[in-house]
């Protein structure tokens, strides 16, 4: 059975390659890139006018599944990936219960072999139940299949913890990836700024992360192993880490598309409907918090100067109930899967927007140990192609989400950029 | 013989004059003629309450639902007062705790008293924004009555009143009536709702305001060696200074704000004994504001920490009048908000 993309915009950062190319799809893998590769196959996608690169790859999704399956579903989950153009998931952990063993980490494995759309590679605990107190078992999660660690949604507060956990993660072959927030300096539910002060909401100061931040470092200096830094949001985060890579140390870090383009005035003035007084945006609630025009500049700034080595959505579905209320009660987290590339382009132009999407994420992680070729069209890598109209303008209207979570400040708003169809293993998961 | 005064059946209002807001959720979005027509109308409001029977039938048959998630003597009374003056139906709701805590959401809530008839739900939340949630999905006309650290909307209403009764300029133009004014605001700023409200009022009236408190009471952007936003949404401009001695001197007016126990277990400050030496309103400090000073509290008050006791029931203390005034505000709130209701 054979597939052929034909005519598209071939970018292929991990090859260099940006041509007008057919690609040519066979049992599932990528068999050949060129002109005319794609004469004579089984069934032919015309991708003109059209972008073609790898699939997404997103190192930082939230699928709730298992526990919070109201919220959303390894099912409603790589859908709305498959629709953002996205083919690789790392599924996050602080489900309920946690994956902190290896019997989760095949739930996971065996839910999303039956009901995925996508590939979904597990994350798992750092800590037991996620609780900072002991480690996980560590070694055995990455031979199940784990392709990181994370107590995300918490850091692992407790330094020495942290660093026994960089120490013996090493040895058991992944990255330990820390949520950087000072439990003692956050707290709040925006971020610390005149927002907060004309809200009067309990603001998180960027000081929460950078402290976090600055002892991952060290952390990372002390025992040479690899820590990443999930969702950065400051000005000052992204200055610690070119200052640590600069040093040879290995720290990597992610940037999520509304850090790089939103800022905390989306609490104030909200989105959709017609502002009349104050919006309290709950949908613009997500932790780390939207933070001013200077540290989403600066972030974009860190993502092209390599500072930051890969864009990660950090996709967090809610239910509606979650969010509609109070703004203190109310759950942080951006459904962000299928809005990721039409905000990512608002900063960045889209070669930058699709390395960082691609193959940044998989060398990132060192995903393609496990799966060689994957963020690339090379021969042989799994037929993962994402098909981008990047003239396309669209509204985001929450309610044709296929997440579950409907939550994202972006309702009503015209993103310009949009996926067209997503091949995930040879077979189109999405056309729109 | 003259009008006997209790046989009006409505209040002198201004002729004339227009107010069309459904809520009142806080002072930043009045105009100075809104914050005027509300002033005035609290004038006629004052008179209906020195009548020998201080009632007007001006909202009978409408009902009024107060719903307060905090516990609240003054405010509530405040309103239910003012609801009863004005002959409307008055229901009180006291919620414990958070709608969470409850388990049926603050939507729900109000949706159902919406469903029993409320035309104004009164409201007082611990959570900075919820009667912006509730406005926005309900019918009912929604009065801010405290929400968090954001907004206490009558409180500043019924200050600015005070304020103008005694120091403003009658002859002055619409948004200047406290023009030129000193007003000082002593204590926790951070998480006063009463400080957010009286800053937005009392910069819309003309006044100039400065805000005093150590660092750690302070909101971002207001502590020293801050820069100051520029944007247009922020607060307005205030002055800030940590220390009262010079913040005090040549003022208007001494507001005093109630400090709350938590703050010394959260570590913002070392002891009540250190703040009220550093931050009390004392006579020696109010003799350095200008001759005839009024000095205000918000309520209820800690005397001997944030205000001396001699200092509150002094000649220049106008403590009561607020709570006076206070419910002739709040008949003037319901009133016009009420009226413009078709």
């Amino acid at each position: 059975m054979s597939l052929a993309i034909r005519g598209g915009r071939v970018i292929d950062a991990a090859n260099n390659t940006d041509a007008t190319l057919d690609i040519l799809v066979e049992d599932g893998r990528i068999a050949a890139v060129g002109p005319d590769a794609g004469k004579g196959a089984g069934e032919t996608i015309d991708a003109g006018g059209l972008i073609v690169c790898p699939g997404f790859v997103d190192i930082h999704t939230h699928l709730r599944e298992p526990g919070f399956e109201h919220k959303e579903t390894i099912e409603s989950g790589t859908q709305a990936a498959a629709r953002g153009g996205f083919t690789t998931v790392c599924a996050m952990p602080n489900t309920e219960p946690p994956i902190d063993s290896a019997a989760g980490v095949e739930f996971i494995q065996r839910r999303a072999a039956e009901n995925g759309l996508v590939r979904v590679l597990p994350i798992a605990c750092v800590t037991r139940r996620r609780e900072g107190r002991e480690l996980a078992e560590l070694a055995e999660l990455a031979k199940a299949g784990a392709v990181a660690f994370s107590d995300d949604g918490s850091p692992v507060a407790d330094a020495a913890l942290m660093r026994r956990a960089l120490e013996y993660a090493a040895m058991a072959g992944a990255p330990i990836i820390d949520h950087c927030e000072d439990p003692a300096l956050a707290g709040g539910v925006m971020h610390e700024g005149w927002v907060s002060t004309r809200l009067g909401l309990r603001g998180v100061p960027a000081a929460a992360e950078e402290t976090m931040v600055a002892r991952n470092i060290a952390l990372a200096a002390e025992t040479g192993s690899h820590v990443h830094l999930a969702h950065l949001s400051t000005a000052g985060s992204v200055d610690l880490i070119r200052q640590a890579k600069a040093r040879g140390l290995p720290v990597t870090a992610e940037v999520t598309p509304h850090h790089l383009a939103l800022t905390h005035e989306a609490v104030l003035t909200g989105s959709g409907e017609s502002p009349s007084g104050l919006a309290y945006d709950t949908n613009a609630k997500v932790n780390p918090p939207l933070r001013t025009a200077a540290d989403a500049a600066a972030c974009v700034a860190g993502l092209l100067d390599g500072t930051i080595d890969c864009i990660a959505t950090d996709h967090a579905p809610h239910a509606i109930q979650d969010k509609l209320c109070e703004f203190d009660v109310a759950a942080f987290g951006i459904s962000g899967l299928e809005t990721a590339l039409g905000l990512a382009l608002t900063v960045l132009d889209i070669e930058t927007a699709i390395e960082r999407l691609t193959i940044a994420p998989v060398r990132t992680l060192a995903l393609d140990a496990r799966l060689p070729g994957l963020g690339t069209l090379t021969a042989g890598a799994p037929a993962d192609v994402t098909l981008i109209d990047p003239a396309a303008e669209w509204t985001v209207d929450p309610s044709l989400f296929a997440s579950k979570g409907k939550n994202t400040p972006l309702a009503g708003k015209t993103l310009r950029g949009r996926v067209t169809a997503t091949v995930y293993g040879g077979k189109a998961v999405w056309r729109g | 013989m003259t009008t006997e005064p209790t046989t009006q059946t409505t209040p002198a209002i201004p002729a004339g004059a227009k107010w069309t807001r459904r809520h009142l959720l806080d002072v930043d979005e009045l105009s100075p003629d809104e914050i005027e027509l509300l002033m005035q109308t609290t004038d006629a409001m004052k008179e209906v309450l020195s009548r020998d029977v201080p009632r007007v039938p001006a909202l009978r048959g409408r009902t009024i639902v107060t719903l307060f998630y905090e516990a609240s003597t003054r405010t509530r009374a405040s309103f239910e007062l003012a609801g009863k003056a004005l002959g409307a139906d008055v229901i009180n709701v006291a919620a414990s705790g958070s709608s969470v805590e409850k388990g049926e959401s603050l939507i729900d809530t109000v949706r159902t008293l919406q469903a029993v008839g409320a035309d104004a739900l009164i409201m007082r939340h611990g959570s900075s924004g919820a009667p912006y949630l509730v406005a926005r999905h309900v019918q009912s006309s929604v009065i801010n009555a405290g929400d968090g650290w954001h907004a206490h909307p009558t409180q500043a209403l019924l200050d600015l009143y005070t304020m103008r009764a005694h120091l403003g300029d009658p002859s002055a133009g619409s948004g200047q009536a406290l023009r030129g004014r000193k007003v000082v605001i002593v204590g926790d700023i951070a998480h006063s709702r009463v400080a957010r409200s009286n800053i937005w009022a009392l910069t819309t009236m003309g006044a100039e305001v400065t805000v005093c408190a150590p660092p750690t009471l302070l909101p971002a952007g207001m502590r020293p060696g801050q820069p100051r936003s520029e944007e247009p949404l922020a607060m307005p401009p205030v002055r800030v200074e940590t220390d009262l001695d010079i913040a005090i001197q040549g003022a208007d007016v001494v507001m005093a704000l109630r400090l709350q126990k938590e703050r010394m277990s959260h570590g913002l400050l070392p002891s009540t004994r250190e703040y009220a030496t550093l931050y009390q309103l004392t006579e020696r400090r109010v003799a350095a504001a200008a001759t005839g000073a009024l000095v205000m509290h918000p309520g209820p008050m800690n005397e001997g920490v944030e205000i001396a006791p001699a200092v509150a029931s002094s000649l220049q203390s106008v403590i009561e009048e607020q709570v006076t005034n206070g419910v002739a505000v709040r008949m003037a709130v319901l009133y016009l908000i009420c009226r413009s209701r078709a």
